[in-house]
């Protein structure tokens, strides 16, 4: 009998049909990989399961009895926990506070803490899953407060663990602890659903193995007799060939320098969540990208990216040092200057801060250059001239939209994301700060942004790759540095790095020198 | 000079603030109940004023004070469950929906005084609450003029903040308004029901907002008058934020603005010769500063004035 | 965003309904068709609770029609009345085009009010007539400006959130300005109001005979420049895209605690126009107190205008005419006129709600709509 049986799942947003009469079947403690490109459809199908969406059509059977769920806690009761890619945890309560609530002992009306606390730690101790119950959750590590999602779900009984992308966030190292967790729980009896895109981490740790594809499920497998490259194919449907690199000049001129860059103190402009106080993001960070090659930045995210990415651009003062551009200094020069300077960059938060999507395709074409030449003449805007770029990069850069006048926010992810390195790459940029170029993109419309940055390469523009993807920065750049909690431990070119040298330096691990 | 310090520095105004911050003082933790559910709460001022009007209406009908305060807490929660309904229901900017409604409450209170009372402006008179004594309290010397002697709606309060305060941070219902407040969507995938929970929070704040009005209307004054509220429950949100989202925090911002309140009647009696339009700006004036001192330092919860729909997460 | 199919079946007249539906369904017209019925449910609201009061609805809403526009006198008296609703409309607007919800209009009329009749009261006769409308008008504006500057930059630089800011601040204009009128331009009476105005340095009556002024003309100027600014203009572009998506716009070097700023000034030099027209078109002097909430009215007008400058004109005129149609009920059949406070409230509740809106026009098979302010 299956621990979980789902049969002939449809799911549709609006037009989009995102889980297509899919069946899908997972055995008792076994761990199961679903495996599947971004918008393959994986995560819907699993928030069916956990009671988060309606499906449109289907049956699930939870041990053999049809079962209907008209949000989480019936999933929850059924025995179903979820660990979401984004985290479900509230920054600012305590890891406790955030395990119990739903189902918090009581004493009388109150909330039992002395029992919760209790509760949080027998559990975490019985899985070897070790945090703090009493630390509040912004200020423990990402890979911790993936334990904490754990916890939760198995404090509330879980028999069947969903995992969407929990390796996303985690350095190589972490992922094998995680691992570790996995085989545990399931020598424990419970059934594991692991969400994932990676080849790799299938093999290493699944039973069996279900693809999806649009929407549909395309084939399910022992892993052990399935091959890397059986399933790549499966997952994509045709061959990709990874852009070619052609050979690296070193001797490119010097574009962008940072001289010894630190960023200390509270929270910021593009602060997410707040950590200690007056804790270095950035230390003493150095490095030049020279034209003509790409300076890729690998390390899990929050090891001081999203700060080097605000130093450059502007939106951020460093507390000391310098930042130089052509050898002229920009340190306090501000974002609009910046630009004027010619530099592109590609956000790494698109829909925060790459569009606005409430203005139309020909408006966001033109953001940040609302006051330039030829779009604006003494103050007024001209029309004519944004419309004719606007045909012009919507119809270069492949931009799928019905109009130039529909609002970006209509757009899918991957048309938003061409729009806006359309936008960027068009300004004829010397510098360009690509971070995060590819998140949340399918397999075609990632390809296509990597040729497009290989293509500027070409022409001879500098450009600084800020990515998680450790296989992205690879495969693009022509020299790797690996940022570890906001220091660069190494910076070499991408050759003389292994993927396991990368994976070490990346969890802390330094072997490598800091230049 | 010795004058102006003697006024200041009166015994008297420390009762007058303790009083004055009454109604503040709850709607501030109206305030901090709707807005930690991450419902924003602009209409307090309205909930205020119909809880005032509402106070009266209820004294009038039945002669009976008390009964206007149940009043005043109805009309107050009905203010409350209308903007949770377009704020959460319909989808309503927060802060638009809660100027609309104090709009709303603004002209219905005026409509309805001259439908029942046949007057612009003021209401009759109603019987209004008794002052209470605290036996021993009252005969020590200081503490006895600060506490002794209050309406009983300022001893209630005393007690509400406190019994506010446990109720957010000690009890299951608490930690479930504030994970709603922060992350719906966390609340929501471990099955808190994130819309009745931020229904209950708005209401609420309703009626804290009532209960205050019915302190300006049948303990302050035993009578409604048009727009009475003027502007408290702008400053109860600006103390709610200057608190940090917590009742007590609010009571002691309430202090302060009922501070002011209490030096610009004591001067208008007092021999020091200064014009009243302009003494009477001190209250509006400190909450401008307090409230751009105090924000930069604030954080609100993370998900104040979203819309969340189950099963629409990101 | 889809077109609806399936329901309708072919030939010419199907295509009519289709184009007429397709129509309907555009963003800006079924904004238009939903605010209209907002408005009538908001009247219809109003009957219930004039019958529930035990008056004559009929009498009541009677009254209210011919009151607005049962004679050219009283038309006049609409748009005499949707004169400074206009400008509070357009001030409003403007500021949320840059998220900014500016309840302060009503502050910032009195200081511009005032400041316009001080000039011409200052500059006295030698001055030619016209300098002395214009350096009063440009008085206003600055002075409504001055007053609105605060909150923004407040905003821009502390966060602190300026609905409460500017409501403070509505207090302390009209308090600042009671106690200026008092101690230094009173005229002897027992009114706390300035001396009339000279005839030659008002704002000129538009149609002789009527209270209808050249104030009303500046109001639908005002919203042609506004409208050319936002849509037209590098400036007006930033701050929608700062009202929009600040971040993004932060991230594309607009200067974005400026253009907020900016946007408060011309939201409060708009609304102290409102006071000057009042002042120099109406009143011919300037009168404590004189206002009965042209700055909160400004408020749904703007909300029914959906915020855009076009929009303002039609919401002016609809609530001018609940104003004067108003008073003239409470002038005639004794029905007091705050049952217009209570309709504004309602239309900016039902109005503001986009689920409210796309519930009636799912229903009504327009479409449905997606979104409402950002």
């Amino acid at each position: 009998m299956w621990a979980v049986r789902m049969e002939k799942i449809t799911k549709r947003f609006g037009p989009v049909v995102a889980n297509d009469a899919v069946d899908f079947e997972v055995a008792p403690a076994e761990i199961h990989c679903l495996l599947g490109e971004n918008g393959a459809g994986k995560t819907t199908l699993m928030r069916i399961l956990f009671g988060l969406y309606r499906k449109d059509a289907g049956e699930i059977y939870v041990d053999g009895k049809p079962v209907s769920f008209s949000g989480p806690r019936d999933a929850i009761a059924h025995g179903i926990g979820m660990v979401h890619q984004h985290f479900m945890l509230a920054g600012r309560l305590t890891v406790t506070e955030n395990i119990v609530a739903g189902a918090e002992p009581r004493r009388g009306v109150l909330l039992d803490y002395a029992k919760a606390r209790e509760m949080v730690r027998e559990v975490s101790e019985r899985y070897g899953l070790k945090v703090d119950p009493d630390a509040h959750v912004e200020s423990i590590s990402v890979g911790q407060q993936q334990r904490v999602e754990i916890l939760k779900a198995l404090l509330r009984g879980a028999k069947v663990l969903i995992l969407d992308e929990p390796t996303a966030v985690l350095a190589p190292q972490e992922v094998g602890d995680l691992f570790d967790i996995m085989r545990r729980l399931k020598e424990g009896g419970t059934t594991i659903i692991f969400i994932t895109h990676k080849l790799k981490e299938t093999a290493a740790i699944s039973d069996r193995v279900t693809v999806l594809r649009d929407g549909r499920r395309v084939a399910t497998m022992n892993t052990a007799d399935a091959s890397p490259a059986d399933l790549a194919e499966l997952m994509v449907g045709r061959q990709i060939v990874p852009p070619a690199r052609k050979g690296h000049s070193p001797d490119g001129k010097v574009v962008l320098e940072l001289q010894n860059v630190s960023v200390r103190g509270g929270l910021g402009a593009g602060a997410r969540t707040g950590g200690a106080g007056g804790k270095a993001r950035l230390n003493n960070v150095s490095l030049q990208v020279r034209s003509g090659e790409i300076l890729g930045i690998a390390g899990v995210e929050g090891n001081g990216q999203l700060e080097l990415e605000e130093v450059i651009v502007g939106l951020r003062k460093p507390t000391s040092g310098r930042v130089l551009l052509n050898g002229r200094d920009i340190t306090r020069l501000g974002p609009r200057g910046i630009r004027d300077m010619g530099v592109a960059c590609i956000p790494s938060d698109r829909l925060r801060r790459g569009i606005v999507d409430s203005f139309s395709v020909a408006q966001n074409l033109i953001l940040g250059e609302q006051t330039s030449a030829p779009f604006a003449a003494s103050g007024i805007l001209q029309p004519r001239k944004i419309v004719e770029h606007a045909a012009k990069i919507v119809n270069m850069f492949d931009v799928r939209t019905a109009s130039l006048d529909q609002p970006v926010g209509s757009l899918s992810g991957g048309n938003q994301q061409k729009l806006v390195v359309g936008r960027e790459l068009s300004r004829g940029p010397n510098l360009i700060v690509a971070a995060q170029p590819t998140r949340g993109l399918d397999i075609g419309a990632t390809d296509y942004i990597h040729r497009q940055l290989l293509a500027m390469r070409e022409q001879g523009k500098a450009i600084l790759l800020i990515s998680a993807e450790l296989d992205e920065v690879r495969a693009l750049s022509d020299r790797i540095a690996v940022m570890y909690e906001g220091q660069i431990v190494a910076l070499r070119p991408a050759e003389e790095f292994t993927e396991r040298d990368l994976g070490l330096l990346m969890a802390g691990q330094g072997v490598g020198v800091a230049s | 000079m010795r004058e102006i310090l003697d006024v200041i520095f009166d015994i008297n105004n420390v009762t007058a603030t303790i009083r004055m911050a009454t109604p503040i003082a709850l709607a501030a933790m109206g305030g901090a109940f709707s807005e930690r559910s991450g419902v924003i709460n602009i209409g307090l001022e309205g909930m205020i004023l119909t809880g005032a009007f509402c106070g009266v209406l209820g004294s009038y009908i039945s002669g009976s004070p008390w009964l206007g305060v149940l009043f005043a807490v109805v009309g107050g929660g009905l203010m409350g469950a209308t903007l949770a309904v377009f704020a959460i229901k319909l989808k309503a900017d927060h802060v638009v929906s809660g100027v609309g409604l104090n709009i709303l409450a603004l002209g219905l209170t005026s409509w309805l005084m001259q439908v029942l009372w046949k007057n612009r402006g003021t209401s009759v008179s109603v019987n209004g609450l008794p002052m209470f004594s605290i036996p021993v309290v009252r005969d020590v010397p200081v503490l006895g003029t600060i506490l002794g002697t209050h309406s009983p709606l300022v001893y209630m309060m005393l007690i509400l903040i406190f019994l506010g305060w446990v109720v957010m941070f000690k009890t299951p219902l608490g930690l479930r308004i504030r994970m709603a407040g922060e992350h719906p969507e966390a609340a929501d995938t471990v099955g808190i029901n994130v819309h009745a929970v931020q229904y209950f929070s708005v209401i609420l704040s309703g009626c804290l907002a009532g209960l205050g009005g019915a302190y300006l209307s049948l303990a302050q004054l035993n009578w409604f008058s048009m727009n009475m509220s003027a502007g408290r429950g702008y400053m109860a949100l600006a103390a709610n934020i200057f608190g940090q989202w917590n009742p007590i925090g609010g009571l002691g911002a309430s202090f302060l603005f009922a501070f002011t309140d209490a030096l610009q009647m004591r001067i208008q009696t007092s021999p020091i010769k200064l014009p009243t339009d302009i003494i009477q700006m001190l209250p509006y004036i400190l909450t401008i500063l307090v409230l751009a001192g105090a924000v930069i330092r604030s954080r609100p919860p993370a998900a104040l004035g979203r819309h969340y729909e189950s099963g629409r997460a990101a | 965003m889809g077109t609806r199919e399936g329901d309708l079946s072919r030939g010419p007249a199907a295509r009519v309904v289709r184009r007429a539906a397709g129509w309907l369904a555009r963003p800006g017209v079924s904004d238009i068709a939903y605010s209209a019925v907002a408005v009538l449910l908001a009247l219809v609201i109003g009957a219930i609770l004039i019958a529930a009061s035990g008056y004559s609805v009929i009498d009541a809403y009677a009254n209210l029609f011919d009151g607005a526009f049962g004679s050219i006198y009283n038309l006049a008296n609409t748009l005499m009345m949707a004169t400074p609703l206009l400008f509070t409309g357009l001030s409003v607007a403007v500021a949320f085009q840059c998220g900014l919800f500016n309840v302060g209009a009503e502050g910032q009329l009195y200081v511009g009010g005032l400041a316009s009749a001080v000039v011409v009261l200052v500059l006295g006769p030698a001055v030619p007539g016209v300098v002395r409308v214009l350096l009063a008008l440009v008085a206003g504006a600055l002075a409504g400006a001055v007053l609105a500057a605060g909150p923004g930059y407040m905003k821009a630089r502390l966060g602190a959130h300026e609905v409460i800011t500017t409501i403070m601040l509505n207090y302390v204009g009209i308090l600042l300005t009671t106690f200026l009128v008092k101690t230094y331009l009173k005229e002897p009476g027992p009114v706390d109001q300035t001396p009339l105005l000279p005839v030659g340095a008002r704002l000129p009556e538009l149609i002789p005979g009527t209270r209808v002024s050249w104030g009303i003309v500046l109001g639908v100027a005002a919203v042609v420049a506004v409208d050319y600014i936002l849509r037209r203009t590098s400036v007006g572009y930033e701050i929608q895209a700062v009202g929009r998506n600040a971040a993004a716009a932060e991230y594309a070097g607009v200067n974005v605690p400026g253009r907020i700023v900016l946007a408060m000034v011309m939201s409060g030099a708009i609304a102290g126009l409102a006071g000057s027209s009042v002042v120099m078109g109406t009143l011919y002097r300037f009168i404590t107190n004189f206002s009965p909430g042209y700055g909160f009215t400004g408020i749904a007008v703007a909300v029914l205008a959906r915020n855009k400058p076009w929009g303002v004109l039609p919401a002016a005129l609809l609530f001018g005419m609940l104003q004067s149609g108003g008073m003239s009920m409470q002038l005639f059949a004794r029905i007091p006129a705050d049952l217009m406070t209570l309709v504004q409230g309602i239309v900016i509740l039902f109005v503001a709600a986009p689920a409210l809106a796309s519930m009636f026009l799912a229903r009504s098979r327009f479409g449905a709509r997606t979104g409402g302010r950002g």
